[in-house]
């Protein structure tokens, strides 16, 4: 009996983890190719979370329905943001540019606050208590459905940088700038329109989200945090290593939950962190840093 | 060791530190209990703030969870006063060295294995998160519903056990953040600080000229938690109430470092100018809203993002190097230097 209470919450700990990996995703993407570290992310997933949660109790429109308009708006707001406020930063240091996603973070949960209030938002779907048996294994719909989108968009990424053009030219960028420049890349346009998928990721990611948690304004941080340790753990520019990460911090903290109690789980994470810095500084599938 | 202080220093900057310091001294006399309340949020975070700045404005390494250390002096000094009865002067030295203990831990995870830049930071937050999870859970220390002290009596000061009135916490807090510029001067003109800035402006180059990196960054961050603690032991007892959610909270660390980012990161006089101009905006701000009659809460958050947007956009070096240089003082030994344009 106890055995499979582990595993059931190992299962929805991984179909979680499918979709905080996603999160990390587009966030790795971004810090991999622009080299900017974009600490609004998690609170551009919480955008992306309320706009999920306004068109359902508006419209009763499914967040899994809404999701490629939700992340198409993601899409043109990470591309304005890109092309408005960071472009200028490229080439500033670090802290600067951190400095400046910290504002504009700090600006997004506000607003969010001041727009939305601090109470928590959710969306009730007709399928939200439903689940699925398999055997012993009882599945959440809700949690199954997440996964499933979170694994088909990111191999849609995958896919995408793989086989397109513009995923290549956006993979040479990252590689060797100079020589994205050389060969005539238009690199501006491309760290754009990577900062825009990157944001597109997170908006994909909330309206997966909202099925999974309720929404508050504070989560945004949380979130970024998170995608950050996930990224840092499953290894710098590996796509691969981001959902690796993602799933298992998902497990982590679902199982962390489970032995310990449910508000410390986050523990855990922070413990692997720490271990992965410690003797894997580049990540679980990350390259070699230098 | 006067003159070695004051040396190099333009008699225009002294005269106007005098004048400020006096300005500062005879302040209660004039100002009522709601501005000397104002007062006590500006020196705290000028205070902390300057040790802030020790870690990123000398030593170039960005630390974004200094409400650990805030958080654990003030845990460490209330727990020993409420539990055990010992007096926070006392206390300060365990908060000291417990936070000094828990810095070196870090940097020497990270500094060890090169974690730099951007991971160290998160490293950092990361490490706070930890504690306010921690605490959170420690019911020895009141855990998530907070650890409070005994009420002051407001009439009757003690100094000793920091039991008294705003007033007396104005000067006690006054008395470190003058201690704190003068110690940060103090160190900007010690070897350790040249090697700071060396390694801060570049750290290949400072190893290559033979200064031991990991050692310097390692006295960076002992003296700079160590510093922060003790901001934390004046909070403790000045607010007597403390809660893990809010003291450790990720929001407080990002606080502390606007003054020091706004004022100047890397000068002596930046954060002090930062956190005053932060905190008298912020609460002239308040007052607007409560005399309007508009109550939004996280309006004062937005505007703190805004002046933050403005200063990093416009000011890049901070609000302090270009106000030094219309008050004639020139460039300050910490100033970064850095051209218009340039980088």
């Amino acid at each position: 009996m106890p055995a499979e209470i582990y595993l059931n919450v190992a299962v929805s700990g991984l179909l979680t983890g499918l979709v905080y990996g996603l999160m990390a995703l587009g966030l790795s993407v971004i810090f991999g190719v622009v080299r900017v570290v974009n600490f609004a992310h998690g609170e551009m997933m919480t955008i992306a979370m309320y706009l999920a949660v306004a068109l359902f109790s508006a419209y009763k429109l499914d967040p899994l329905a809404m999701l490629v308009p939700i992340a198409a708006v993601l899409f043109a707001l990470g591309y304005v943001l890109q092309r408005g406020l960071i472009n200028p930063f490229i080439n500033r240091p670090e802290h600067s540019q951190f400095m400046l996603l910290v504002a504009v973070a700090l600006i997004m949960v506000n607003a969010l606050l001041i727009a939305f209030g601090p109470d928590a938002r959710g969306v009730q779907t007709s399928y939200a208590f439903a689940s699925f048996a398999l055997g012993p294994l009882i599945v959440d719909a809700n949690k199954a459905y997440a996964g499933l989108a979170a694994v088909t968009v990111a191999a849609g990424l995958v896919a995408f940088f793989r086989y397109t053009l513009i995923g290549k030219a956006i993979r040479a960028c990252a590689d060797n700038y100079a020589g994205a420049l050389v060969v005539g890349l238009d690199v501006k346009r491309l760290y754009a329109l990577t900062f825009a998928i990157g944001s597109a990721c997170v908006g994909a990611c909330g309206s997966m989200m909202v099925l999974l948690v309720d929404v508050t304004p504070p989560l945004g941080p949380t979130y970024t945090l998170l995608a950050f340790v996930i990224v840092i753990t499953g290894g710098l520019g590996s796509m691969a290593g981001a959902l690796l990460g993602g799933v298992l911090i998902g497990m982590t903290e679902a199982l962390g939950g489970l032995l310990f109690t449910p508000s410390a789980k986050s523990m855990f994470t922070f413990a692997i962190l720490v271990v992965v810095l410690l003797f894997r500084p580049q990540g679980l599938l990350g390259k070699r840093l230098t | 060791m006067i003159p070695l202080l004051t040396d190099g220093v333009p008699r225009r900057g002294l005269k106007l530190l005098v004048a400020l310091a006096l300005a500062l001294l005879a302040a209660p006399l004039a100002a009522n209990d709601y501005l000397i309340t104002v007062l006590i949020l500006v020196l705290y975070f000028a205070y902390v703030g300057q040790a802030w700045n020790i870690m990123m404005g000398f030593a170039g390494q960005l630390s974004l969870g200094h409400a650990l250390y805030v958080g654990l002096g003030a845990y460490a000094a209330a727990a020993l006063y409420v539990h055990f009865g010992v007096g926070p002067w006392l206390g300060l030295w365990v908060a000291m060295a417990s936070s000094a203990a828990v810095g070196a831990t870090i940097g020497f995870l990270a500094f060890r294995f090169g974690v730099g830049g951007v991971y160290f930071a998160i490293l950092t937050i990361a490490f706070a998160e930890f504690a306010r999870i921690g605490f959170d859970h420690w019911g020895w220390l009141g855990g998530s519903a907070g650890l409070f002290l005994p009420v002051a009596n407001y009439a009757h000061n003690d100094i000793l056990t920091l039991r008294g009135s705003p007033t007396m916490f104005y000067y006690v807090m006054l008395t470190m953040t003058a201690a704190a510029f003068v110690f940060c001067h103090a160190l900007l003109r010690s070897r350790i600080g040249y090697y700071w800035l060396a390694i801060r402006e570049s750290p290949d180059a400072a190893q290559a000229l033979g200064i031991d990196i990991f050692r310097a960054k390692m006295v960076a961050v002992i003296i700079s938690a160590a510093m922060t603690s003790l901001g934390g032991v004046l909070f403790a007892f000045y607010y007597n109430n403390l809660f893990p959610e809010q003291i450790f909270h990720i929001s407080r660390s990002i606080e502390l470092i606007l003054g020091p980012i706004i004022g100047g990161i890397g000068t002596l006089v930046g954060p002090i100018v930062g956190a005053f101009l932060l905190t008298t905006l912020a609460e002239t701000l308040s007052e607007i809203m409560r005399w309007v009659g508009i109550d939004l809460p996280g309006i004062k958050q937005v505007f703190y993002g805004f002046c933050l947007l403005g200063v990093v956009m416009f000011l890049p070096d901070g609000v302090w190097p270009p106000l030094g240089r219309w008050l004639g003082l020139g460039r300050e030994e910490g100033d970064r230097g850095r051209g218009e344009g340039e980088r």
